[in-house]
């Protein structure tokens, strides 16, 4: 089998100024490998799009990174409310943040449609009341 | 690979090193290791930022630079003093008076580094505003910021604003000016530049951006400021006029002076090196919008914060812009300039990956795994007793094979403690029963023999130091 490597990062809720901390590991980590630096940009970008919208919406979760030769795939886990409209909240511009996170600049509706584009396969698991699990996948 | 590619100007004074780990901590780059009771500073990471220079209480980090006995290898000199010069003196109501006073010191000539940085700003405004879709751009005058950026942010290389230092232009500039004046060959003439750090050491021999710098020399501040102080006259009847920038320029020697010469409002200053290196970091996710210009400084406050300077550098900088309030905006511009034949770089800066652990992505990833399941091992205190800064950095360096795992002490200690058990099992429980077997006497022969080897292959090192600088 093919070497493997799997990192696991818990990202607190509500606490705005760490986030960015697990998708700043992460990249430091695909750089030591030798990534491509388009490839590690678009895995920062989407993980960190990622770790925002965790801590806005879910109150933190669980990010478990794993790299092999082909790909990164970043697996979001959290127990937060639940996506109710898969396709509005894919839409550029829809928030439903808070007002308080908005003036904190975040909020704008761009981080799902962000995720999708900078990754090469996005898949949204969402139970109403029980969580959402986002698997994104870069190809190396 | 060319030798020069990390060449670099902050060295150690063995003799004056303790073998503590106050250095390995504050190297933004953990470029640093202490092994055998003293620092080694590993050429590929370092950066030349000169603050283990600052952090090291023993002074056993030092630049290397020039002696002012090396305008005696020329003909003819020219001095290229850093606006951060003029910032180092009290009550300095004039520039021509250190101009005046660095002929009298033995320069043939001066030309102000000031001069050439308000044609980089020229230049810099010019080329932004051709290609502003690319926005923003990064500084490339810091040597040590474009370092930084060529080992740690490849995908930030092409940010760099490719338009020659201020020093460099100086350089270019004076030297024609100089073989214009006196007819001499080019290694004739000697372009010295009065230098407020180190990094600019490690340029002027091994520049990014441009194949041979013109700089000849470079000599420090802190050596030239004492020995300018009895040549300043104030009596300005007394004095050539000699001098000839502007705010830009002058400016430019505090951090925010370079963005201030480009006459925009979306830009970022930072300077120190541990602010610039989260800068470099968001611009790299993207998460910072709407910058035109970053403009980045190693040290704290801009060049006046150097460790070649002797002002503090906050003092400094309020200093400066005493000096530049009554003065014109800029006196400089490219078109009157024909002796600068190219502003621009002439190579490009290529990524430099020194951290990457393998040479192939398949043994980087075996290696990282490795990594990683020796830094479970390791207590997580990033305690540097090892030598390393962190955990996770010894545990790269034992899978580079430059370190083991003893070198952790509490790994060490857990060894030693599994030893003394096993020990105890085969002597102290068997009291009054029958004596060992050979195979027992074989096994407890072993176990102290490797007490012996792991307890000698760590300990403090001894402290006296032989040598000078590595």
């Amino acid at each position: 089998m093919s070497e493997q490597l799997t990192f696991t990062y818990t990202i607190d809720g509500d606490d705005f100024t760490r986030a960015g901390e697990a998708s700043s590991s992460v990249k430091n980590k695909l750089k030591m490998l030798g990534v491509s630096s388009d490839a590690i940009r678009k895995v920062a970008i989407a993980m960190y799009e990622g770790e925002i919208n965790m801590v806005i919406h879910a109150e933190g979760g669980t990010i478990s990174v794993s790299v092999s030769d082909d790909a990164v795939t970043m697996v979001l886990a959290d127990r937060g409310p639940g996506i109710p409209d898969i396709d509005k909240a894919m839409q550029e511009g829809y928030s439903t943040a808070r007002e308080d996170v908005r003036s904190l600049g975040f909020g704008a509706g761009m981080g799902l449609p962000n995720m999708k584009r900078f990754t090469d396969e996005m898949q949204i698991d969402t139970v109403i009341g029980e969580g959402t699990t986002i698997t994104m996948k870069v190809y190396l | 690979m060319d030798k020069n590619k990390f060449m670099r100007s902050v060295r150690l004074k063995e003799s004056a090193c303790q073998g503590c780990i106050n250095c390995i901590k504050h190297c933004p780059t953990q470029a640093i290791r202490v092994h055998n009771g003293k620092a080694h500073i590993i050429d590929k990471f370092c950066i030349d930022c000169g603050r283990c220079i600052q952090s090291c209480p023993h002074h056993a980090k030092i630049a290397v630079y020039d002696p002012l006995s090396v305008i005696n290898n020329f003909k003819y000199t020219v001095a290229l003093p850093a606006p951060s010069l003029y910032a180092q003196y009290n009550n300095l109501t004039n520039v021509d008076i250190v101009l005046n006073a660095l002929l009298r010191l033995g320069f043939d000539d001066v030309y102000e580094v000031s001069a050439a940085a308000e044609l980089v700003s020229e230049a810099s405004r010019e080329y932004i505003k051709e290609h502003r879709d690319e926005a923003p751009f990064i500084s490339s005058a810091c040597p040590s910021v474009i370092r930084l950026i060529r080992v740690k942010f490849p995908s930030l290389i092409s940010r760099l604003l490719p338009i020659k230092a201020p020093v460099e232009v100086a350089a270019e500039i004076a030297r024609a000016r100089a073989m214009e004046k006196t007819g001499l060959k080019p290694e004739e003439i000697g372009i010295i530049f009065i230098s407020p750090c180190p990094s600019k050491v490690s340029y002027a021999k091994s520049p990014l951006g441009i194949e041979k710098s013109s700089i000849d020399n470079v000599v420090a501040i802190k050596d030239i400021y004492p020995l300018l102080l009895p040549h300043m006259r104030h009596d300005e009847s007394q004095l050539s006029h000699l001098s000839h920038s502007g705010r830009i320029g002058i400016g430019w020697s505090s951090a925010g002076g370079e963005s201030a010469g480009l006459f925009s409002d979306n830009y970022l200053a930072a300077d120190g090196i541990v602010n610039i290196l989260r800068v470099l970091e968001e611009l790299e996710d993207e998460k910072l919008h709407g910058l035109i210009f970053v403009e980045l400084n190693a040290c704290d406050g801009g060049c006046v914060g150097g460790t070649l300077t002797v002002e503090n550098a906050y003092i400094a900088a309020t200093k400066t812009k005493r000096l530049v309030k009554y003065q014109p905006v800029s006196k400089n511009h490219l078109a009157d300039n024909p002796e600068l034949k190219n502003v621009y770089w002439a190579d490009d800066v290529e990524y430099e990956p020194v951290f990457r652990l393998g040479s192939t992505f398949k043994e980087s990833l075996k290696m990282m795994n490795d990594v990683e399941s020796l830094t479970a091992r390791f207590p997580g205190l990033d305690c540097g007793s090892c030598g390393a800064p962190t955990c996770q950095t010894l545990a790269e360096d034992i899978v580079r094979g430059d370190a083991t795992p003893n070198d952790c002490i509490y790994v060490l200690r857990a060894n030693i403690a599994d030893l003394s058990r096993k020990i105890e099992d085969l002597t102290v429980n068997r009291k009054g029963k029958d004596s060992l077997t050979e195979e027992e006497s074989q096994l407890l022969d072993s176990y102290i023999r490797t007490l012996t080897a792991e307890l000698a292959s760590f300990g403090v090192p001894s402290r006296s130091g032989k040598g000078d600088t590595e």
